[in-house]
């Protein structure tokens, strides 16, 4: 049977590990290169690699960090952040990822998205969404020029529940464009996975959205990793039984060692969960 | 020396420091002589069906993976590198293959598959799962069965010849997950992404001699 997937995820700045606390206040958490091989020792399964580098010029960074770190891990490698245009995506492929994560560009023109997915394969194409609960409109959006064709993609202000909305440039730009109609449309154009970021539950490990991830995940039929919250091995249990995630995504509990992969694992077996022990 | 097919499709470099890992030197090459003077070889591949054998073709590489499987040496095909050696594949239409074993590629999405508790499957089959090995494979010596490797498609192949499937994993369905015929060895799972065991399974297969 297919196993849940945990998935540790270093943010990346500057050729460190960091994390900080809803998109803000980073703290070093060390070496991205000595980091993964350690999750490859305990047994992770998949990594993934955010680069939260300000700037374009830095690219180079992060192609050297998953260049090195290709070399020392034998599972599935996703790396994310910045992500432009197709050549960015074949570099980022050749330095040795298995999938690439687009976010504010996929917003910017979709059809990248369908373009990459065609290029490249589906298997590596996943689209990361950051979403945040729409209470009232207090940002003011950056709504897309392709939004005039796709208005119903866009949050009304009067849906009925919960709505989320997607945000861009690392979590600093809001667009009115509906989270979940979103992850519907990307799988259209072509995405082979939805990596679903919560933004008001990341770095809080208060738990994930599960609200969020559920109408995502039974919204599409692409696998769907949860992120965004996870502070204790309940948060993880909940994520893929009331938040229906594929895979669950987690950063400080992992690099901080509060708790270890395998112990993660051990839990989410006694507790029903079909998992991979090593 | 293993020669691992270069055709511009998928991370061959994942291949080859697979090998290296378990101490087998490996070549990632599109050279047809080299090809067909390695001890043996790997067809690697993801991404679609077609557009792989398009460049299979554009690399002028079809004869050369015919005449190397025909050669007897050992082949072992992953992911499209497993597909590719069927007759045909539904993907887009329907789209020839190298039809080195008979049988068709299908998809998984017109199965409309069900998980245990009655929710729809996800497509790609994305993770890790078991694989069931036939006894006495000679690729999973020290590989317990039923472990866990790594998948990453959404088309499976269909062997007309059934004494052709070396394992079978369940996805809402048992698929065929690898085939053995002769000097073939083919897997739809990464073995090079797959961490310890897979590492197994090309080390048994860098042992292999024709």
């Amino acid at each position: 049977m297919l196993i849940k997937r945990i998935i540790p995820c270093l943010d990346v700045k500057d050729g460190r590990v960091v994390k900080g606390v809803n998109f803000v206040n980073l703290r070093d958490a060390g070496d991205p290169v000595e980091i993964a091989e350690a999750y490859e020792k305990e047994g992770a399964d998949e990594l993934t690699f955010l680069d939260i580098t300000a700037s374009h010029e830095n690219r180079n960074i992060i192609l050297d960090v998953v260049a090195r770190t290709a070399e020392k891990v034998f599972m599935p490698l996703t790396v994310g952040g910045g992500v432009r245009d197709l050549d960015d995506i074949r570099n980022l492929l050749k330095a040795g990822a298995d999938k690439v994560a687009i976010n504010s560009a996929a917003v910017k023109n979709p059809e990248f998205v369908q373009k990459a997915a065609e290029r490249f394969g589906s298997q590596c194409i996943v689209v990361a969404i950051d979403a945040k609960q729409r209470k009232s409109s207090t940002d003011t959006p950056s709504i897309p020029s392709w939004a005039d064709e796709h208005p119903d993609l866009l949050l009304t202000g009067n849906d009925a529940g919960p709505t989320w909305e997607v945000y861009i440039h690392g979590g600093r730009k809001a667009t009115n464009i509906d989270a979940v109609k979103w992850a519907k449309q990307m799988q259209t154009y072509g995405a082979g996975e939805i990596l679903l970021t919560s933004m008001d539950r990341d770095g809080t490990k208060s738990g994930y959205d599960l609200d969020l991830n559920r109408s995502v995940s039974q919204s599409v039929t692409i696998p769907v990793i949860a992120s965004g919250g996870a502070g204790t091995l309940e948060h993880l249990y909940k994520g893929i039984t009331d938040g229906k995630a594929d895979a669950v995504l987690a950063a400080s509990i992992f690099h901080f060692k509060e708790f270890t992969i395998d112990g993660t694992k051990h839990y989410l077996k006694e507790k029903g969960v079909c998992i991979r022990l090593t | 020396m293993i020669a691992i097919i270069d055709y511009g499709m998928g991370n061959l470099r994942s291949v080859q420091k697979g090998f290296e890992a378990v101490g087998a030197d490996a070549i990632i090459t599109s050279d047809s002589q080299k090809i067909l003077s390695a001890k043996s070889i790997v067809l690697p591949g993801v991404g679609a069906f077609k557009a792989c054998m398009d460049n299979l073709d554009r690399f002028g590489l079809i004869d050369t993976v015919q005449k190397s499987i025909q050669s007897g040496r050992p082949f072992l095909g992953i992911c499209l590198g497993l597909q590719l050696l069927f007759s045909q594949a539904e993907e887009f239409g329907s789209v020839s293959g190298l039809d080195i074993l008979k049988g068709k590629v299908v998809g998984f999405k017109d199965a409309k598959l069900k998980s245990d508790t009655g929710e729809p499957l996800k497509i790609p089959h994305m993770g890790w799962n078991n694989v069931e090995v036939k006894p006495s494979h000679p690729l999973f010596d020290s590989v317990p069965n039923r472990s866990y490797f790594y998948f990453v498609h959404s088309y499976y192949v269909v062997p007309e010849d059934k004494t052709t499937v070396a394992t079978t994993t369940n996805y809402g369905i048992d698929f065929v997950s690898g085939v053995h015929h002769e000097n073939i060895h083919a897997f739809q799972f990464h073995p090079e992404k797959s961490q310890r065991l897979g590492l197994a399974v090309l080390r048994n297969f860098s042992r292999l001699s024709s």
